[in-house]
């Protein structure tokens, strides 16, 4: 990486330091005796998991790391040649293969066994059976916490009293059995004004991206500001600290009226803002970024920044109901959203950040964001007028990741923009 | 030995040509002359693997089980919905509702099984924008205090839809009557099953599936009919018995095997005794409650008395035990898993499956298929290869 490397923003430095702390206290937990929860990131309870004192695990995240420091195909052909369907979600090979070949961490020290797997089922059908797979190699309990799709676009009082009733019946009565630690709501209140705080800070950063020049890349970059977030810290002071911390930092750029940092330094100009539907690549992350940064290309809002929660559209976690509040944010994530629900929702993003079109990339491995995109894409461009476009890759299999392919979609597709602005102009 | 009926090979045969024009009853004309039978019925389709069906009847409307186009549609519009990397059935289901072959049905639910069938209630919502459509969240979490109570929400939340639509409140009497109907079918594929695992030559794979089939399409009542016939005449039939082995088929709850990799199966030395096809006809095998509360019969039915399956979590952590059993129950020789390609909840399930059957000594051989599959030379040779193994070695 070029230019930006030479200095990390204070915030990229304090988050690497809280992940680095994290795995850190994971690979101790002999000696902490600290338990450990394997979890998933979308609706996931981490609130919850810190109160009991337990670490939590995503396994996404892991395999995620993995693709992105080049380790995921050799997990993945473990996976396979013990008997792992290549069609399958490459998530799930990747962990497995990594658990096989000896479970080191993205920090490169080991990660313990679970205590507990909390199977949050959010969003994705997958989980399900990610989690029965692990079970046959851990010998651990399982909880079932099933959160209701939000099949007719709303959350109905039954769906809320039937995760807020599993979370107060089984969740929090398995969490203390592992932890040994009672509940407590008002100590639990106060973690949730403190993710509260945090998610305001979140929101605002992802708002920014309204600006022209956005100061952000709020797909490429987003995924490094939603970390904390979504994953092990939300509800933490380090969390706080951290988006104070990056709302400074986006503000300034935006008084410098800079756009985003790219993997080659500041972006010079923003040629095309554009709103991205689906996760990323994530074996070459970087390339494909420069894809973009390279056509001035900036991502002004995206999809995948939400699978974590809609704090953009007003969610955030409330103190005074913890176990409502947190069923509501497990059935609100995006993944959990109805097809006419998401495709609102970038529509939304297409209008409000004033975007010249939006792309679609279509994972592989990932079915509830892929299957039937490309009805979004119709839709959508029926809807704002903008052109859609449409690459296929994969999460963290490097075999479905074609550079040459991609490039050149991408170069069609900023052509088809320019064509439009032309055909406006005349 | 079981007395020769002189006509009961015809009889069977024309049984199952009814049921294989009800298979290939694509534009659903079935379903459109059981509507115009009597103004005002509604018909409602469903999805794999399995919708509490008795509900729908008490509505007063048809149940219809929507299984594809295996391979006799040609993909033209389906495939520009789906990216690369998918199974074949969203496309052919989205070709056929785009085309106009579903217009006969009123309303359509979704089951939850998998994320394509789950996304593909949100496209039905939006490309049909005028049909009821509601996606079916079945429960994962089996205590019948918590996922019960759920499901029992989402049946009566079913039924009002339902009412509206056709007219008929689902009263508890009606859903009580629909669960006695509904467990004499029950009763009759039962019939069918054991008559199947214990003279397999007598109910030939592909005769059984197309009976399955047409439980998709006809009225409970009738099929029922059609089934205990079929059953009865069978065993008249003096069909051969061949030098067959016997496995158990897995993976083929959703989208559907073309029927002839179903022929090629039996042709290749395979007697089929125990399978997952058409898995929601039967997801319930036992009959159920018929006098007490009738949304707890319904609910504790699937809760506590469906089979297994890949979409289902394994609460207990049984189903390699629960898996065995069943083979050795069936007497299975062996099992062929085959699979839809990129089908996860099946392919995910199957590595898990065999391991039970590795612990157990039991054998197997594993294929991909997709609905559309028009080559079966090398699925013949495989298990053609895998029958003549196990005759020849037994499961050494």
């Amino acid at each position: 990486m070029k230019g930006a490397t030479a200095e990390k923003d204070a915030s990229m430095q304090k988050q690497k330091e809280m992940i680095a702390s994290h795995f850190h206290e994971l690979a101790h937990v002999k000696e902490s005796g600290k338990k450990v929860v394997y979890t998933f990131v979308p609706g996931n309870l981490t609130e919850l998991i810190n109160h009991f004192g337990l670490l939590p695990v995503l396994p996404e995240i892991n395999a995620l790391q993995s693709g992105m420091r080049g380790k995921s195909a050799e997990y993945i052909s473990i996976a396979e040649k013990a008997g792992h369907s290549e069609d399958v979600c490459t998530y799930v090979k990747t962990d497995i293969g990594m658990l096989r070949a000896g479970n080191i961490g993205p920090t490169g020290e080991p990660l313990p066994k679970p205590d507990l797997l909390l199977l949050s089922y959010t969003g994705c059908f997958t989980f399900l059976k990610w989690f029965e797979l692990l079970r046959e190699e851990y010998d651990c309990p399982v909880v079932m916490l099933h959160v209701p799709y939000q099949g007719d676009g709303e959350i109905t009082s039954e769906m809320r009293e039937y995760v807020a009733n599993q979370i107060r019946q089984v969740v929090i009565p398995e969490f203390e059995r592992v932890s040994g630690v009672k509940y407590d709501e008002e100590r639990m209140k106060e973690q949730l004004k403190l993710s509260v705080r945090a998610e305001d800070d979140l929101v605002w950063v992802l708002d920014s991206a309204r600006a022209k020049p956005s100061p952000i890349d709020a797909w490429f970059g987003g995924v490094y500001y939603i970390g904390p977030m979504f994953t092990s810290f939300r509800g933490t002071q380090d969390a706080v600290d951290y988006y104070t911390m990056l709302r400074e930092e986006v503000q300034d750029r935006m008084d410098q009226k800079l756009g985003p940092v790219t993997p080659d330094g500041p972006m010079r100009e923003e040629k095309y803002r554009l709103v991205i539907e689906g996760p990323p690549n994530w074996t070459s992350f970087r390339e494909f970024w420069r894809m973009f940064a390279d056509e001035g290309a900036v991502i002004v809002s995206s999809s995948y920044t939400k699978v974590g929660g809609l704090y953009d559209r007003g969610f955030r976690h409330n103190p005074d109901d913890p176990i409502g509040t947190m069923a509501d944010y497990c059935m609100g994530c995006y993944t959990n959203l109805n097809f006419p629900q998401r495709t609102a929702l970038l529509e939304s993003y297409i209008n409000d950040f004033q975007a010249d079109g939006f792309l679609i990339n279509s994972v592989k491995s990932c079915n509830s964001f892929s299957a039937g995109q490309l009805l979004i894409l119709r839709e959508l461009e029926k809807r704002t007028g903008r052109p859609g476009g449409f690459i296929e890759s994969d999460l963290v299999d490097p075999r479905y990741f074609s550079a040459a392919n991609i490039k050149n979609r991408l170069e069609s597709y900023f052509q088809m923009i320019e064509a439009k602005r032309a055909g406006a102009k005349s | 030995m079981s007395t020769l009926v002189a006509d009961a090979p015809q009889r069977l045969l024309e049984i199952t040509r009814r049921a294989e024009a009800l298979y290939d009853d694509l534009e659903l004309k079935t379903v459109r002359d059981w509507k115009a039978q009597k103004a005002g019925r509604k018909a409602i389709g469903f999805l794999p693997i399995y919708v509490p069906r008795e509900v729908i009847h008490a509505a007063g409307a048809l149940p219809v089980g929507l299984m594809g186009g295996a391979d006799r549609v040609e993909i033209v519009r389906g495939d520009s919905y789906f990216q690369s990397y998918i199974c074949h059935f969203p496309r052919s289901v989205i070709e056929l509702a785009v085309g106009g072959k579903m217009d006969d049905l009123d309303g359509f639910l979704f089951p939850s099984i998998c994320d394509v069938v789950r996304n593909l209630s949100g496209m039905f919502k939006m490309l049909l924008p005028t049909k009821y459509v509601h996606y079916v969240d079945l429960p994962q979490n089996f205590d019948s205090n918590l996922g019960g109570r759920f499901y029992k929400s989402e049946l009566k939340l079913m039924a009002r839809d339902f009412a509206k639509l056709t007219g008929t409140e689902v009263t508890d009497d009606r859903l009580r009557a629909s669960i006695h109907i509904y467990n004499e079918n029950r009763v009759a594929l039962r019939r069918l099953l054991h008559a199947r695992r214990d003279r397999p030559w007598e109910v030939p794979t592909i005769d059984y599936y197309l009976l399955l089939r047409a439980g998709y399409m006809l009225p409970v009542e009738e099929h029922t009919a059609m089934l205990n016939e079929y059953v009865e005449l069978a065993a008249h039939a003096g069909r051969a018995r061949m030098d067959n082995i016997r496995v158990a088929v897995r993976g083929a709850f959703c989208e559907q095997p073309p029927l002839g990799l179903l022929r090629t199966l039996e042709r290749a030395g395979c007697y089929v005794v125990d399978d997952d096809f058409v898995l929601g006809s039967r997801f319930i095998e036992v009959d159920l409650d018929t006098k007490g509360d009738p949304w707890d019969s319904l609910s504790e039915g699937f809760m506590h008395k469906s089979l297994p399956a890949a979409s289902k979590y394994d609460q207990r952590h049984t189903k390699h035990a629960d898996f065995v059993k069943r083979v050795r129950d069936f007497k299975a020789d062996g099992v062929i898993f085959m699979a839809p390609s990129f089908c996860d909840p099946a392919l995910l399930e199957q590595p898990m499956l065999q391991k039970a059957l590795e612990d157990a000594n039991i054998p197997f051989t594993a294929f991909k298929y997709s609905e559309d599959t028009g080559q079966f030379q090398v699925i013949r040779e495989q298990a053609g290869t895998f029958a003549d193994a196990l005759k020849l070695w037994g499961n050494a």
